[in-house]
């Protein structure tokens, strides 16, 4: 490594959260002048790697390299002054002010004890002009598209003289124009000597415009080198290529002659997906991958009434159905299991009684709640689905993560789905308890249940799934049957490319239209 | 202690009173009291219901004002046809039931279907409301005919057994509440909605409708609560309710219930309303303080209540 060089580096760092141990002895040197990569797969500890180098979060051990100086950042603010800027994929701009009072946010200018507005202003303008982006200064954030966002977050990092960039996966929301608008500014800034670091999933913006790339997976670095040295191909076997243990219950395989429970003819949901067709077999576990914000969530939601969707047909247990609400889909057997468990599945100042019979109070009394029969549910599920918390009462967000899932599935079993539609169902969870939610889903379907299971870890798709579904930009790409079920396979449909690496045997997966 | 707080300042503000003043715990004043504090005490129970389920209703007070002068219009209208007795008290009460559910209704449905604030439609239908009487009595004030009047008025001073109507239909709409916020589906689904309304939409709760139904039943209840305030005085003009709505939402904060949602007691309201009384009452017999300071009081009262709030938040 060309130690010399180097503006920021990291050395041997490792992070913990708790006992688990996210990053381990990472190295990564940003040079100068130097555009580097950062790749790997969701949860591969990207965003942890780049949140230590600006001073978001500090190092569990290890150090941090300025300017060939151990240096530790306490604050982001340490990170700015020492000329880290980092900008987020969620961008970090106040909506309802306008683009001149972000840029200069925090250190507004002053002429006495006035603001120096014209001074501002004018800076802004030529910020934005190097940025090629002809916005009004005086616009409204909540007025301008995405990628003008974005644009007005590199003028930001330019009037801070940002000599260490960072930007986390910068063009996932740009079109083809503008992200080539904004690597025009990369080069640049990249001439006058900045040094940049940014993740991406487009594994051809990164052969293009890289000259250093760095390969995560499972919070270590596998890869670090020249990106001439390396090609997309080599780039997507290296972020993957895990071995799958036998934390999955064996696969009996789905009946050829199996009924079609579920299927559902171009479904579109408005900004996220358009035409999505799909069939799901009695006793089948549907894996779909793809990455986050391809629009897998919103799919799924439209399909079981939680939000806005347009749908040809959906037929359910050979009847054509309309679902308009969430309601209509319980009534028919058919259960969505939220992502986002802490937001949407569970009220974590709540006990854990009220909180497993939200959903089907119904059962549970006609008018007057039987607070008996809600006691006797959840001895039934702490014993059922082995949920451990110490105490009865303890209130649900005070469960760890693994238990809260529990019981979220238990909250949602008990309203007797037929179907039922997992997302992301090991997030954040521990081993021991992925492989028990593993061995249920796989009880079920063994029942004659149907699941349709979304999921961004490879190895839980390749390992569950009877088939898989990959969607892109919102659009369900192909379908995977049994062998075809490979990491490789998800990772280059996810991104885009075809589902091998010899084009002439790309034929053998089927895509849907 | 926090579960317990308002009803050890109601026990102390009652101790208070009977050691300031020997008529204070007389039949008369006790009498007094309750009865004064059915009105807002009526309002409140409905409040809760909304402010548990993460809304807020500001029009309560001039939509009583409203309806009092709907009621006393229609009333004095109709007499020449109907003449005095029962069926016209019953098509004033009627009108007033079905004027309240109107307005909760229309609140509730441009907070819901059309998701603006509830802050900034119960303000708007706050003015809305105002006006509109003032407009109906022409900037004066609408009189129940007399013999009409004379015919009403024991709605509000009789009772049965020495107990007014008024407290009779008060318990009875805390009895109500207070089983349905704590026993009920609907006293859940509030709950939940408050607490957090993607977690109720993604748990099939109505969130809407829930929200809807919320905003009607105060409604209906602001008219209850009319039907047994217009007896009282025969009439309504533009100062009638005024500042109703902030002493209801005063008792409903004071009783426990949290401003932000999720989390309600009717029980509670009814002891925030009476210590909210009482303070007027105690003041008014004694004069160790000036009765004008009683707004300042009433004030510290209400800070001190959330104040006990958060204090109880920290320490779970």
């Amino acid at each position: 490594m060309l130690m010399g060089a180097s503006v920021l580096a990291l050395t041997d760092v490792s992070k913990s959260f708790g006992p688990i141990e996210v990053l381990h002895n990472i190295n990564l040197s940003l040079q100068a002048g130097e555009v580097h990569a950062l790749i790997g797969e969701n949860g591969a500890g990207k965003s942890t790697t780049m949140k230590i180098l600006a001073g978001y979060q500090r190092a569990s051990s290890g150090s941090l390299i300025l300017d060939g100086e151990p240096t530790i950042f306490d604050s982001l603010h340490d990170g700015e002054s020492a000329g880290v800027v980092m900008i987020h994929q969620e961008f970090n701009l106040a909506e309802q002010l306008t683009v001149e009072q972000n840029i200069f946010l925090g250190r507004e200018l002053k002429k006495g004890p006035l603001l120096d507005k014209s001074r501002m202003r004018a800076l802004t303008r030529e910020y934005l002009d190097r940025v090629k982006c002809n916005i009004d200064p005086d616009a409204l954030i909540s007025s301008l598209s995405n990628s003008d966002k974005q644009m007005v977050e590199i003028a930001k990092a330019l009037s801070r003289e940002a000599r260490i960039l960072i930007m986390d996966e910068p063009t996932a929301v740009l079109t083809g124009r503008e992200t080539e608008v904004l690597f025009e500014q990369v080069r640049a800034l990249k001439a006058q000597g900045t040094a940049i670091l940014f993740t991406s999933h487009k594994l051809d913006e990164v052969a293009s415009i890289t000259d250093q790339v760095t390969i995560m997976r499972d919070g270590r670095v596998v890869h670090s080198g020249p990106t001439e040295a390396i090609n997309e191909d080599s780039m997507a076997t290296a972020m993957v290529g895990r071995e799958v243990s036998d934390l999955y219950p064996p696969k009996p395989g789905v009946d050829a002659d199996a009924p079609v429970v579920l299927s559902v003819t171009d479904l579109s949901v408005p900004r996220y997906a358009q035409h999505i067709s799909f069939d799901l077999k009695k006793g089948e576990i549907l894996g779909i991958g793809g990455l986050i914000g391809s629009g897998r969530t919103e799919v799924m939601e439209g399909l079981c009434g939680l939000r806005r969707a347009s749908c040809d047909s959906v037929t359910l247990f050979g009847e054509k159905v309309q679902i308009k609400t969430p309601g209509d889909a319980q009534t028919r057997g058919l259960c969505y299991l939220t992502e986002d468990r802490k937001l949407r599945g569970l009220l974590l100042n709540w006990g854990m009684r009220e909180n497993l019979t939200l959903q089907t109070l119904y059962k549970y009394g006609a008018k007057f709640i039987d607070k008996r029969a809600e006691d006797a549910a959840l001895t039934t599920a702490i014993d059922e689905f082995d949920i451990r918390a110490g105490d009865r009462d303890v209130r649900v967000g005070n469960l760890s993560g693994g238990n809260q899932q529990k019981l979220l599935l238990a909250k949602v079993m008990l309203s007797e789905p037929r179907i039922l539609i997992v997302d992301e169902p090991t997030r954040g969870i521990d081993i021991g308890t992925k492989q028990q939610i593993y061995i249920f889903l796989r009880k079920l379907a063994a029942k004659g249940f149907s699941i349709i299971m979304i999921s961004s870890e490879m190895p839980e798709l390749i390992g569950l799934a009877d088939r898989v579904l990959v969607m892109r930009l919102g659009k369900m790409n192909a379908a995977l049957q049994a062998d075809e079920i490979t990491e490789d396979a998800i990772v280059r449909l996810s991104m885009g490319l075809g589902a091998t690496s010899h084009t002439s045997t790309a034929t053998t997966s089927s895509v849907r239209s | 202690m926090a579960v317990l707080g308002p009803l050890l300042a109601l026990i102390a503000l009652v101790v208070i009173g009977a050691l300031m003043n020997s008529n204070f715990l007389g039949a008369a004043n006790i009498t007094n009291v309750l009865a004064r504090s059915a009105f807002i005490g009526i309002i409140a129970v409905g409040m809760t219901f909304v402010i548990t389920a993460g809304g807020l209703d500001l029009s309560v007070g001039s939509m009583a004002a409203f309806i009092a002068g709907l009621m006393i219009l229609v009333m004095n209208a109709a007499l020449p046809y109907m003449g005095v007795g029962v069926p016209i008290i019953l098509l004033g009460m009627v009108v007033a039931l079905f004027a309240g559910m109107c307005a909760g209704l229309l609140n509730g449905f441009l907070i819901t279907t059309l998701g603006i604030e509830a802050f900034i439609v119960t303000l708007g239908s706050m003015g809305i409301y105002r006006s509109l009487v003032t407009w109906l009595a022409d900037g004066g004030t609408l009189s129940l005919d007399f013999t009409l009047r004379t015919f009403y008025r024991p709605v509000y001073f009789d009772g049965i057994l020495g107990v007014s109507w008024p407290i009779i239909v008060f318990a009875l709409v805390v009895i109500i509440g207070e089983i349905v916020m704590s026993r009920s589906i609907f006293g859940r689904h509030c709950a939940a909605t408050g607490s957090n309304e993607h977690v109720a939409h993604y748990s099939n709760v109505n969130v809407n409708r829930t929200r809807l139904l919320t905003y009607a039943a105060l409604g209906m209840l602001v008219g209850i609560a009319t039907i047994m305030y217009v007896p009282r005085l025969g009439s309504a003009s533009a100062s009638t309710g005024v500042l109703w709505e902030l002493e209801a939402i005063a008792a409903v904060i004071i009783g426990g219930t949290v401003l932000k949602g999720g989390f309600g007691r009717v029980w509670g309201t009814v002891i925030g309303v009476l210590i909210l009384s009482l303070i007027d009452n105690i003041l008014n017999l004694t004069d160790f303080v000036s009765p004008y300071l009683n707004g300042a009081i009433q004030g510290i009262i209400i800070i001190l209540a959330v104040i006990l709030q958060r204090e109880r938040k920290t320490a779970n």
